[in-house]
């Protein structure tokens, strides 16, 4: 019988973790009930990027969109959607305003303000089945780079102005002709899919969505370079990523796509998996090659640089996922085609995760130059609770803070190193006024002094130094001087640590200085936290007047610090009271409020 | 502890897959996460013959398990719960799930609980930053959206799952 139906349910890990596995086999138990299940075909895809709406679910040829399903919601969509025709309106997407778009794909600014480039299979194609990926125009550029010279390969990828995604931003042809000239009877690809910087989830998307793009990629790279194995090397924390191009990888050498003569020439390329252990310091090109070779992923000093002396010793290019993927759809289309996307020195598309306060948390692909207002207000549906945005981080540790007075910035690598942070790899953590800034430079020098691999002492002790001086600050108890301590010391980490980790890691406190530096004043002159957050400065009250006796808050305190009877206004015994928060967090009135604890005491 | 004897039967799993790499070279970590999923832990035993089968000094082994976050030479609880710290679980609150985590468990750092049921342990970003805050629990069973109030029914689901399964 011929397929009537085809439903896409997004297999993507923000959708996974909020139950797509027990919502799609509610979803084929009841199709094979109502004899459906021959014609009905049921895809399990990559991310379709609204991790926010999941668990997904798209129904062809209509188009439909449904979201945030429970299990019991796929019965209701086979007998009502399948059998009767008939669309389920409450598990449509309704617009801020309560619109219904029941083809929330075609309409909604979220998808239709896209361009997808690296994730141009995520959320179409079945990741786990080749045919798909064949079928999207899978390992056509392979074949057609197979009866080019590796120069010209290298030429084409130049051309179209394609820089590194890992977040350095180095001209991608560039590398790998400098790899090419490099005489060695052996050379390597390593695919870096060593994805560390909190709150980035583009990478982990592609390879768990599309990897056969990324094995594509790296059997390109290889043939321009001229080597013949490649090592992906991602990290432990993504089992899912792993399996699938475990999948992937056994796939190819099946269809002869890898292995020994691809496609009857003389061209052979492997791939291996190499499992990382969590350190983030591995995501250093050159501590990833120690830890790809088993050993302590410690950094090692530049020059040589891997395009001479890489993994075993060798001439080896290391791309990142995302640049990767590009790679098969630069060959494709052309180097002008992408090359007319993007700012003059930033071509083609990025991929963003967007995260943190934001409406529409997910995983976005638009064109370079597009202004963080577009991505975060038209694109990311804008703030949530009716708060203010306060700035969004970028780059990760690596990065900085961008306030809101450069929300028209059209993003591209240069755009952002302007503004005192960097692109990274794409993640984009937003902010509103809740955030206080001095604990986001906290949190993330309390990252890189943790990740630190120890080797060089600028890095060592000088992220350590810097995060004692932070968490002064934050206790309430800082000095003025230290602000000057801490650029001096920032100034010094920059200038003398030996890799990339140590030399960004100030970036976070500089670029909150920057922007911030009210802030920090606040917590050293006044002893208040601006944003509420910092549990030393701040103290839990209860409103009289708001406070209806519920007893919610005295049942969530974990240390039975609230007192009051029933239906009679509650109190807050400061003494117990450890700032966990729990009773603002369950009170349905307002009535628990944050307050500088510095007033309670004047008090 | 008890000390894990050469003759354990666990050992000869572990050499099967050592065989099975031994042609490629720097599969150490790869050995090392075989091993760990094996034994749960990286002992010195567990190292030592590690060393020999591969012919690398034990300083050197040591140095690995010691460099990388995800290796262990203590015993994790049954229920390992991951909370996550990446920074969109930061903002949210990932430090207030973490400190009700381990008063409800009455537990420090990621030492496991006296029934060796439970530990909890700080991890870089999961990648689920849509979800934030984000708990997870074993290999497979994510939380997302998490708050404090939730901790103790998530903790109770797990111990009657223990009691239902000892009663079996």
């Amino acid at each position: 019988m011929a397929v009537e139906n085809t439903i896409l349910i997004c297999a993507g890990g923000a959708c996974i973790s909020a139950g797509e596995e027990s919502v799609k086999s509610v979803l084929e138990e009841e199709l094979k009930k109502y004899a459906l299940d021959s014609v009905v075909r049921v895809v399990e895809t990559g991310c379709m990027g609204a991790c926010n709406l999941g668990p997904i679910m798209v129904i062809y040829p209509e188009g439909v969109f449904y979201q945030k399903l429970k299990p019991q919601d796929a019965k209701e969509i086979v007998q009502e959607h399948l059998l009767k025709g008939r669309t389920v309106q409450r598990l449509l997407y309704k617009g801020p305003t309560g619109e219904i778009k029941p083809k929330a794909k075609e309409e909604l600014p979220f998808f239709k303000r896209q361009v997808k480039v690296a994730t141009r299979n995520l959320g179409v194609i079945d990741p786990v089945n080749i045919e798909e990926y064949i079928a999207n125009d899978g390992y056509f550029a392979l074949d057609k780079v197979l009866h080019k010279t590796p120069e010209e390969v290298i030429e084409e990828v130049k051309k179209s102005g394609l820089r590194g995604r890992g977040g350095a931003g180095f001209p991608t042809g560039l590398k790998w002709e400098f790899t090419r000239k490099s005489k060695s009877d052996e050379k390597y690809v390593i695919c870096n899919a060593d994805e560390g910087d909190p709150g980035a989830f583009m990478d982990r998307s592609v390879l768990e969505g599309d990897p056969h793009s990324v094995l594509e990629g790296m059997e390109i790279a290889g043939y321009a370079i001229g080597a013949h194995h490649g090592y992906i090397y991602v990290r432990a924390e993504y089992p899912l990523a792993i399996e699938r191009l475990g999948i992937a990888i056994s796939q190819a050498h099946e269809y002869g796509f890898l292995g020994d003569r691809i496609f009857g020439t003389d061209f052979s390329f492997d791939v291996e998996l190499r499992i990382g252990a969590g350190a983030f310091v591995c995501g250093e090109e050159t501590a990833l090659i120690q830890s790809v070779e088993g050993k302590r992923g410690q950094p090692v000093q530049k020059p040589p640089f891997p395009a001479q002396k890489g993994v075993w010793s060798k001439p080896t290019v290391i791309n990142n996922v995302e640049t990767l993927a590009n790679i098969p759809v630069i060959i494709n289309k052309g180097a002008e085609w992408f090359a007319s996307m993007g700012t003059e020195k930033s071509k083609g598309t990025k991929v963003f995760a967007l995260a943190g306060k934001i409406n529409n948390a997910g995983l976005v692909e638009v064109p370079m130059g597009t202004t963080l207002r577009e991505l975060i207000f038209d694109i990311g549906g804008g703030i949530p609770n009716g708060k203010n945005f306060k700035a969004v981080q970028t780059g990760g540790p690596s990065g900085g803070c961008i306030p809101a007075k450069y929300l028209d910035t059209p993003v591209d690598y240069d755009s952002l190193m302007e503004l005192g942070t960097i692109m990274g790899s794409g993640g984009m953590v937003v902010m509103d006024e809740d955030t206080c800034m001095v604990d986001v430079a906290r949190f993330f020098l309390q990252f890189t002094a943790d990740e630190s691999c120890g080797k060089c002492t600028p890095c060592r002790e000088g992220t350590r130094k810097m995060l004692e001086i932070l968490d002064r600050i934050v206790e309430g108890n800082g000095e003025m001087e230290d602000i000057d301590r801490l650029e001096t010391l920032a100034k010094t980490i920059k200038d003398t640590a030996l890799c990339g980790l140590g030399q960004t890691a100030p970036n976070p406190v500089l670029s909150t200085l920057r922007y911030f530096r009210d802030e920090y004043e606040a917590h050293i002159k006044d002893k208040r936290c601006p944003a509420k957050s910092c549990k030393s400065l701040i103290a839990y009250t209860i409103d009289p007047n708001k406070c209806v006796g519920c007893t919610a808050c005295a049942r969530a305190c974990p240390v039975n610090a609230i007192n009051g009877e029933v239906k009679k206004v509650h109190e807050i015994d400061q003494d117990t009271c450890i700032k966990c928060g729990s009773c603002y967090e369950v009170c349905r009135f307002d009535a628990v409020e944050k307050v500088d604890a510095i007033d309670l005491v004047t008090n | 502890m008890p000390v894990i004897l050469e003759t354990d039967s666990r050992f000869k799993e572990l050499d099967e897959y050592i065989d099975s790499v031994k042609e490629k070279s720097g599969m150490l970590i790869g050995v090392l996460h075989r091993a760990q999923e094996i034994f749960g832990y990286l002992p010195k035993e567990v190292q030592s013959h590690i060393a020999e089968r591969l012919n690398v000094p034990e300083s050197t082994v040591y140095g690995v398990v010691t460099f990388y976050s995800f290796f262990t030479m203590k015993p994790r609880g049954k229920y390992q719960i991951k909370v996550c710290m990446g920074t969109a679980c930061y903002v949210k609150g990932g430090n207030k799930i973490l400190e009700r985590l381990r008063e409800e468990l009455g537990v420090e750092e990621s030492e496991p609980t006296k029934d060796g049921l439970f530990s909890v342990h700080e991890v870089r970003c999961l990648g689920a930053c849509s979800m934030a805050p984000v708990v997870l629990v074993g290999e497979r069973d994510f939380y997302g959206r998490v708050t404090p109030d939730k901790i103790p029914h998530i903790l109770n689901s797990y111990r009657q799952k223990e009691a239902k399964n000892n009663e079996d």
